[in-house]
């Protein structure tokens, strides 16, 4: 068959798997899935040309190819370096890329600002997972850290330069999927920042997808800044007919009771937007900023959290209320009530206010 | 006296210019390279077995075999003349007084490769010498040697000069690249490599100064014949610029049979340390590699003498080696202090991390401070450990080698005069007024018999 695609087998961390010739290292890991795959920042496969950066993804590869089994010299991006027949790869099966991982992580968190109580990524940030999963439970850095001026770009999305780990997925973003980018990267090394050319404001129907690919809270939707903490919010797949050109209409709606507090792109379990037709799940800012009632929308139903992200933890999906088991274990009679406690005794009267007792309790204060 | 092949004509009166340049033998290559096929120079200089002059060494002639040839993509040869590395400034003296050698070493790896267009990009600092160059492309140009169908060879050729804005990270081969194309000077991640997918994503050859200047004595003497100039591996001539605690600085070509001993002491070329100060350390490649005591940069830990070329200055690894480089060899005498000069190299690369990834980024600003801190008297032990972390954990998984040439002088500095570091910590209060000075830097090494 002319058309067949060639597959390449390739084992990491000794799981064996078939993926088309040109797979990258890392989605290859992502199709088994788990542990195997290494964490990635910068990458992010809707966006072309991302990866590479971050270095969180590092792996070994112990064997190059069937044809040439030298490993190579170097632990490789595995988000940038594709597969070959018979590669053998190790992520968390070595030493090498853990230490190296564990390093990537503490420079990463070098300057990154602990302010997660009161940033609104938090809960949905990557670099709270990574940092939770593979770095140490303290700082070595003892200088003070690097910050920024928060800078408002436009009426819809605050930077907040201090958190950025300068993943450069924002500048794709405008790249590929705006045309004209008014944002990049400002001076080098240490002192690079995200800005735009003199605060300009960031004005276009797609900018607000910078916020859905920033890994941490440095770009931040600013109709939902300090209004509620994600894990409070029931998130909701739900759809509409948008009009703009090259927008889905397929989000998720992030709600409190029956109030919207903010709309997303629908993310799939790596945290990346969904892809709808083979096409990336973007959405237009009339979409995500405007449209902030529940009957502009069709709500299909719960949204699936992704694997490591507390929004999910105890809700909605999986949930099972455990069972009432004292009617059953008395062949279905309802509990007989004995005596009322507090007929008995004065301590712990309900009537009496813990809280307007001045210390702590004593069986004084319940004496009438 | 060595036999110098490309500074020979140096201090010949107005070789700058076209007239002298010519009259003294200039573009003779470039009329014997006509009369070869592009394969047959390609196999000259792969004979001569010339290394990249950049800092890595790479044979150049493998180098230009690599080059991918697509039908109907345009090739280019890009000239890397942004050199920052400090301590190193060969090219520019090559660029300054001889403009016309690069240029005719030029059109020769031009028609060898088949690029139409090629491009020297100059880091910004030398604005007067892109002046010069392109005052000498204008000469070349009306003599006929740059142009359409050149010599009546059918070979079209047009040499630009482009500048860059001040970034050492531009000379990094993928970054030049990126600048030239007006983008930021970021590098590229590897692979595609620029013999496939380079400038404008068409196939390149990015080389050094000294390299394409070096193309010349090669098509006029031939392959063979500069091989034999040299020990092994490193043929030919290499200009060392040296600089430091010396009586005589300053450019030198040599033939790499020399000792490194010689070299910094004989009055043909450095001139020994000024002021009867003795040897304490160098770093004899440019600012990237590792720096040596007196002791293990005379003599190699097998007690051999130690001689300026790539094979033996590379002897022992970076445990006890070091590299040849881009040859910038920096000398520092017993009153220089380690801490204060790695403090230095940190401090430049901290400036110069273009920012990219992130150990680079974060990872070079952190041991610049410890450094300052140590340096400042206010370090503690556990500092040189972390800073031993540090380095070992930029090393090896950046972009570019930017990350390693941060990592090395840190990790050499720590390796062979921790005692100095440990000395800082021990005496916070004398480390600021005081200097640890020779010690044992200078005693000969212990050499193990073998049975």
């Amino acid at each position: 068959m002319a058309d067949e695609i060639k597959t390449f087998k390739v084992t990491i961390d000794n799981i064996t798997i078939d993926v088309p010739a040109g797979t990258t290292v890392l989605n290859a890991a992502r199709q088994i899935g788990g542990d195997v795959a290494p964490p990635a920042m910068c990458y992010y496969s809707k966006l072309q040309g991302s990866g590479g950066k971050c270095r969180t993804c590092l792996v070994e590869v112990a064997a190059g190819s069937t044809a040439d089994p030298r490993p190579m010299p170097k632990l490789v991006a595995s988000c940038r370096t594709t597969v070959m027949d018979g590669m053998v790869v190790k992520n968390i099966t070595s030493e090498k890329v853990k230490d190296a991982r564990a390093g990537v992580v503490e420079f990463l968190l070098l300057n990154h600002p602990l302010d997660c109580p009161i940033c609104d990524q938090a809960g949905e940030c990557h670099l709270q997972d990574l940092g939770y999963e593979h770095g140490k439970e303290g700082t070595r850095y003892e200088f003070p850290r690097r910050t920024f001026e928060k800078e408002d770009i436009g009426p819809y999305i605050q930077l907040h330069m201090t958190r950025c780990i300068l993943c450069y997925r924002c500048t794709y973003v405008a790249d590929q999927l705006t045309d004209k980018r008014v944002h990049g990267i400002l001076d080098r090394g240490e002192h690079a920042e995200i800005s735009t050319y003199i605060s300009k404001a960031v004005d276009n129907e797609f900018s607000g997808n910078m916020i859905d690919v920033c890994p941490v809270g440095a770009l931040t939707d600013k109709t939902f800044r300090f209004k509620n903490r994600v894990w409070f919010t029931k998130p909701v797949d739900a759809h509409r007919t948008c009009d703009t050109p090259g927008c889905c209409g397929n989000t998720t709606l992030w709600l409190r009771g029956e109030e919207v507090f903010r709309v997303t792109a629908r993310k799939d379990e790596w945290g990346e937007v969904k892809s709808y037709e083979g096409k990336p799940g973007w959405i237009c800012n009339t979409c995500r900023f405007d449209k902030k009632k529940t009957s502009d929308w069709t709500i299909e139903g719960v949204t699936k959290v992704n694997r490591h992200s507390v929004i999910s933890q105890g809700k909605y999906e999986g949930l099972v209320m455990p069972k009432e088991t004292v009617q059953e274990v008395m062949g279905g009679r309802a509990p007989k009530l004995l005596m009322n406690i507090h007929d008995e005794s004065e301590v712990n009267d309900p009537k009496i206010q813990l809280s307007e007792i001045n210390g702590p309790a004593h069986a004084e204060n319940f004496k009438n | 006296m060595a036999k110098k092949l490309l500074l020979d004509k140096a201090h010949v009166p107005g070789i700058r210019s076209y007239e002298v340049y010519r009259k003294e033998g200039g573009y003779r290559s470039v009329e014997k390279a006509f009369r070869l096929t592009p394969a047959e120079i390609v196999e000259e200089v792969k004979l001569s077995g010339l290394r990249g002059r950049g800092g890595a060494g790479f044979p150049t002639g493998m180098k230009w075999s690599f080059l991918a040839k697509p039908e109907g993509v345009p090739r280019y040869l890009v000239c890397n003349a942004d050199e920052s590395e400090p301590g190193t400034f060969k090219d520019r003296y090559l660029m300054e007084f001889i403009p016309h050698l690069l240029i005719e070493g030029m059109i020769v790896a031009s028609f060898a490769l088949g690029s139409n267009v090629s491009y020297i990009y100059i880091r910004g600092e030398y604005a007067w010498i892109a002046d010069i160059l392109e005052n000498a492309i204008d000469e070349a140009k009306q003599n006929g040697w740059v142009g359409k169908n050149i010599l009546g060879t059918g070979f079209n050729f047009e040499l630009y000069v482009q500048r860059g804005a001040g970034a050492y990270i531009c000379g990094e081969e993928t970054a030049l690249i990126e600048s030239l194309e007006g983008k930021r000077g970021n590098p590229r991640i590897k692979p595609p490599f620029p013999a496939v997918k380079g400038l404008w994503d068409c196939p390149t050859v990015v080389n050094n100064v000294e390299t394409l200047a070096a193309v010349v004595p090669i098509i006029n003497e031939g392959g063979e014949a500069y091989a034999k100039i040299g020990v092994g591996k490193s043929t030919g001539t290499k200009l060392i610029s040296a600089c430091g605690n010396i009586n005589k600085p300053g450019i030198y070509e040599i033939d790499m049979t020399i000792s490194v001993e010689d070299f910094i002491f004989s009055d043909e070329y450095c001139g020994g340390i000024p002021n009867g100060k003795r040897l304490k350390a160098c770093i004899p490649g440019g600012s990237s590699v590792p720096i040596l005591p007196a002791n293990l940069l005379l003599t190699t830990a097998k007690g051999e003498k130690r001689m300026m070329n790539y094979e033996s200055l590379s002897d022992g690894g970076f445990a006890t080696g070091s590299m040849m480089g881009s040859g910038g060899f920096i000398v520092l005498d017993e009153d220089q202090c380690i801490v204060r000069n790695t403090m230095t190299l940190a401090r430049f690369y901290h400036h110069e991390s273009c920012g990219q990834c992130s150990p680079c980024r974060e990872g070079t600003g952190w041991m610049e401070r410890i450094l300052k801190k140590i340096e400042s008297g206010k370090g503690e032990m556990k500092d040189i450990d972390l800073l031993w972390d540090i380095q070992r954990k930029i090393e090896g998984n950046t972009i570019c080698p930017l990350g390693d040439a941060a990592a090395w002088p840190v990790a050499a500095a720590i390796r062979h005069f921790r005692d100095e570091f440990e000395w800082h910590v021990q005496h916070p209060d004398k480390c600021l007024t005081e200097n640890f000075g020779l010690r044992h830097y200078a005693d000969p090494i212990h050499v193990a018999v073998t049975a």
